[in-house]
């Protein structure tokens, strides 16, 4: 598919580098110049903004947490004043205070400009009929996206999210071409198609620009084959930008490229907040580098992915981050090993008859942490042949064992019966001095 | 083309660039604006030599030239017009424009010299009807387009505008901008530095603000246009007259 902006997309990463240094340097002066916070934590660490001399440089300064942004709330993180703002967005999220995002006006052209980005790596042109099933509000997934999909040219149907009947006759009938929403949303319409035994032919989809949660790849396999469309990830922070920050390509779908000329990304140990090199897997800390209105500092997303800078084979020189598996949150550590979520769907995935839900249970047992690994099988599975349930449930066991370093037991249960939640998927039942730290500390 | 990292400039014991980055692509028009004294004319110098950076890299298509004296830098094919034109009065405006090819090789000299004369005279025809004049009777736009004619002369790639419609009479600095992306047609690229920011934005592609030694804001030139900050500080109704004048 067309590379939307290819003097940036595939800019020479020595050329990026310099762009991102000058926009960093920018951003730095702006924040010490325009928000007090930022003035204040800088002066507190002894740090004036001529000492980012480097992209490395970037690790001197502190981090922003959503703790911050929340009790900013809900103007004071502004970089501008409030008559320049043309857009606030809000997010709920875990904590009781929002955050507020404002956006100037040139902040929404970039905006729109990055979400174009997106949708064409996603497959998507002028020539489609984009039909929106995000919830218009406060967040950022649907206007984001819209906007968007118009600058692009293509046709957009703002139906917001709804009754999944609602949304399956209006793609019937206005023989929509891409579906953008939830992944969870995309599985419950392929669900609704197969109950109600609406043939696929009677839709027009070709794409699935798919993101707002963690999904797996077993979770895709299903929704590209019953929807018979490409379903690609897009991702994004409502308290920094909505969708816009990164994006997979459809050719590839090997990592979602970010928009570096826009935002500049780092992967920390959470525990420690020291910078992982490429490669390894830890929580991304965004910078903004052009955001005029709410301009952030390696804030904290608690999201866990890792960097990839190499080229891809599409032809983005971008780098990639991979898709994100959960939430630091959502890291435990048994028996002194690190349990990521990711770990647990790469062996899920490719074994017949598994759906791409599990849940993980850790107890304490004794003296020793015990896993139990729920996972959705496919109701044929159950009521089948009983060795091959047991030859199932034991190559499940070898694998996840062989993935995680850690014995495992593995419970088969009915499909529909774990909880569709983004959260929860790994349930720790131990004393608290064993988890991990779900409250990132200042850095 | 032109990349600037972190660049730290004193001006005595100043500090009057705190770490200045930017970059410059071929065949671009580059404005640098801002108020007096954040560090424009700081930056143009620590370019072409006339200032040493005392930290950070400047380089000239891939190659470092911080620190490099001023007459090596025009042979990189770097020229700086200077603010305030500082022409010679005494000689004639023919022999100033010969000045500025003083550092090419004698063989080509020439025939090159005649062609680029021919050139400059093309760009701004009132040089060539005073060329036996003393320079120092040509009118304060004339005596900038002689200042710009002389430094074509050395035959640049790149170009360094320091101010070149500072004192100028609002007809005079149009003919002086109009004439600007005619440079880039010729295969030259252009940082331009102006107190003038509107008349400035207008013409460049792309543009840096900087503020007391330190870039504050960079972008596309339309969209700092647009932008009410940039409007209520360097756009001021003043400024707007003068240009729109004429």
């Amino acid at each position: 598919m067309p590379i939307w902006n290819p003097r940036i997309e595939t800019m020479p990463r020595v050329d990026l580098e310099q762009l991102q240094l000058e926009r960093l340097q920018v951003t730095a002066n702006r924040a010490w110049e325009g928000v007090p916070f930022y003035r204040r934590r800088f002066e507190s660490l002894g740090i004036m903004p001529e000492q980012i001399r480097s992209l490395d440089d970037l690790r001197q300064l502190p981090f922003t947490t959503k703790e911050d942004l929340s009790s900013g709330y809900p103007y004071d993180m502004l970089a501008v004043p409030l008559r320049e703002v043309v857009r606030i967005h809000a997010s709920s999220g875990a904590t009781a205070t929002p955050t507020v995002a404002g956006y100037t006006k040139n902040d929404l052209r970039h905006w729109r400009e990055l979400s174009a980005r997106v949708l064409s790596a996603g497959g998507m042109t002028k020539d489609d009929v984009i039909q929106i099933s995000f919830t218009y509000g406060l967040l950022t997934d649907a206007f984001g996206l819209h906007q968007g999909a118009e600058e692009i040219g293509a046709s957009v149907i703002p139906v917001s999210a709804g009754a999944v009947d609602q949304q399956i006759s209006i793609m019937q009938d206005f023989r929509t071409t891409a579906l953008v929403g939830t992944p969870s949303y995309a599985l419950q319409i392929a669900e609704a198609l197969e109950e109600k035994g609406i043939p696929r032919s009677s839709l027009h989809l070709r794409w699935g620009m798919l993101g707002g949660e963690p999904w797996t790849e077993a979770a895709r396999a299903r929704i590209e084959s019953q929807l018979g469309i490409s379903a690609t990830d897009n991702y994004r922070v409502s308290e920094v930008m909505g969708p816009g920050i990164s994006g997979e390509c459809e050719q590839h779908k090997a990592g979602l490229h970010i928009n570096e000329d826009h935002f500049l990304c780092e992967i920390i140990d959470p525990t420690s907040c020291e910078v992982l090199p490429a490669g390894e897997m830890g929580e991304l800390v965004i910078t903004t580098l052009t955001k005029e209105a709410l301009p952030i500092i390696r804030y904290r997303t608690r999201d866990l992915t890792s960097l990839d800078p190499t080229p891809c084979a599409c032809g983005r020189t971008t780098a990639r981050m991979s898709r994100v598996s959960g939430r630091t949150d959502d890291v435990v550590i048994v028996e002194g090993v690190k349990l990521f979520p990711a770990q647990i769907e790469a062996a899920l995935l490719g074994v017949e008859g598994v759906e791409p839900h599990y849940r993980v249970l850790i107890e304490r047992a004794g003296a020793t942490d015990r896993i139990e690994v729920q996972i959705e099988v496919s109701s044929a599975l159950l009521t089948g042949d009983v060795r091959h349930l047991m030859r199932t449930q034991n190559q499940l066991r070898q694998k996840l064992e062989g993935a995680i370093g850690l014995p495992a037991e593995v419970k088969l249960v009915e499909a529909r019966t774990l909880e569709r939640e983004r959260t929860g998927r790994i349930v720790d039942r131990r004393k608290s001095e064993h988890r991990y730290p779900a409250r990132p500390d200042q850095g | 083309m032109l990349v600037l990292t972190s660049v730290v400039t004193y001006y005595g014991s100043v500090q009057a660039l705190k770490g200045i980055s930017l970059h410059v692509n071929k065949g671009e028009i580059v404005a640098l604006i801002g108020a007096n004294g954040a560090g424009k004319t700081t930056t143009l110098k620590s370019i072409s030599g006339l200032l040493a950076p005392r930290r950070g890299s400047v380089t000239f298509e891939a190659q470092p030239i911080a620190g490099r004296p001023p007459e090596a830098i025009v042979r990189a094919g770097i020229s700086q017009v200077p603010e305030g034109r500082q022409i010679f009065g005494p000689l004639s405006v023919r022999d100033n424009l010969m000045l500025g090819a003083y550092h090419l090789n004698l063989r080509a000299k020439r025939t090159r010299m005649r062609d680029n004369l021919e050139e400059i005279y093309e760009l701004f025809p009132v040089l060539r009807e005073r060329a036996q004049q003393p320079a120092g009777t040509l009118s304060g736009g004339e005596q900038q387009m002689l200042a710009i004619g002389r430094a074509l002369m050395a035959e640049p790639r790149f170009l360094l505008l320091d101010e070149p419609s500072l004192g100028l009479a609002p007809r005079m600095a149009r003919v002086i901008f109009d004439a600007i992306p005619a440079f880039r047609d010729r295969g030259l690229t252009v940082l331009l530095v102006e107190q003038n920011a509107r008349a400035a934005l207008q013409i460049a592609d792309r543009a840096y603000v900087m503020e007391t030694g330190r870039v504050v804001m960079e972008g596309p030139a339309q969209e700092l246009l647009n932008q009410r900050e940039v409007q209520r500080a360097y756009l001021g109704r003043g400024y707007q007259q003068v240009w729109e004048d004429g």
